[in-house]
């Protein structure tokens, strides 16, 4: 504490270190926070339902998505990256999952919504497992901090199935 | 500033911060607000600068009493031994 510069340096990292601290504690009253998230995903319509020339089974479908997503906000939260998976069994894998649909969420006041859309991106099958297919629709969230610890989970909702034939 | 100064510099620089961490981080949590933390915590982390880093009077209230140069003529600088210091600093 002899100078100016000396003193102003001491102020400014400790005044720091006492920052990442605070961030610290922000991250972990995170866990103080119970979520109580819910969603239902209905499947409007199978848009089409054929073999691509090169051979994999595609299929287009139009959901009708509705979340109430806003317990999972805390104050330390920046964002909430959502995303609407396909999992399904087949003979080679015991587990596939494509990616149907995502968004993302930056407010609490946008976390309760229905949104009708057909699926984002491709759904494609390695190989032609897909007719008569019984698969799970999971609604999968990470929520982003501000600072520190990102929480992810799922809900996972199934009985969903594909048609036995080609539309 | 004076050594008191200094030692009471560092003092209230110390709680000061420590004062707005909690402050801040109370503010921000109970209103929810992050935003509003690192606001708080700015303005505090600025007012702490005016109050500990310049030269304020209240800091050297205390101050060094230098020797008169009256005084310092009377008694002669002592002579640095020059042989004695080789020997040490080879090892």
């Amino acid at each position: 504490m002899h100078s100016f510069g000396y003193r102003l340096n001491g102020l400014l990292t400790f005044a720091v270190t006492i920052l990442a601290l605070m961030c610290v504690i922000a991250s972990l009253s995170d866990n103080l926070n119970i979520p109580s998230p819910s969603a239902e995903i209905q499947i409007m319509n199978i848009n089409w339902f054929q073999k691509q020339p090169k051979g994999s089974d595609e299929v287009s479908l139009r959901m009708n998505i509705s979340a109430d997503l806003q317990s999972l906000f805390t104050w330390n939260t920046k964002q909430v990256f959502i995303f609407v998976a396909a999992e399904y069994e087949t003979r080679k894998n015991s587990l596939n999952q494509v990616s149907l649909w995502d968004a993302i969420i930056p407010a609490k006041e946008r976390a309760k919504f229905w949104i009708r859309s057909s699926n984002k991106y491709r759904f494609v099958d390695h190989g032609k497992n897909l007719r008569g297919k019984e698969f799970n629709l999971t609604l999968h969230w990470h929520v982003m901090p501000k600072t520190g610890k990102m929480f992810a989970d799922k809900i996972v909702m199934s009985g969903y199935s594909l048609p036995e034939e080609y539309i | 500033m004076d050594w008191q100064g200094q030692k009471l510099a560092e003092q209230i620089m110390q709680v000061m911060l420590l004062v707005f961490a909690v402050v801040s981080f109370g503010a921000g949590y109970v209103l929810g607000s992050f935003q509003m933390m690192m606001l708080v915590y700015a303005g505090g982390v600025t007012l702490t600068t005016l109050i500990t880093i310049p030269n304020w009077p209240f800091f050297n209230r205390h101050p060094l009493k230098w020797l008169d140069l009256s005084e310092a003529e009377k008694h002669p600088k002592p002579q640095v031994a020059v042989s004695s210091k080789k020997k040490s600093t080879k090892k």
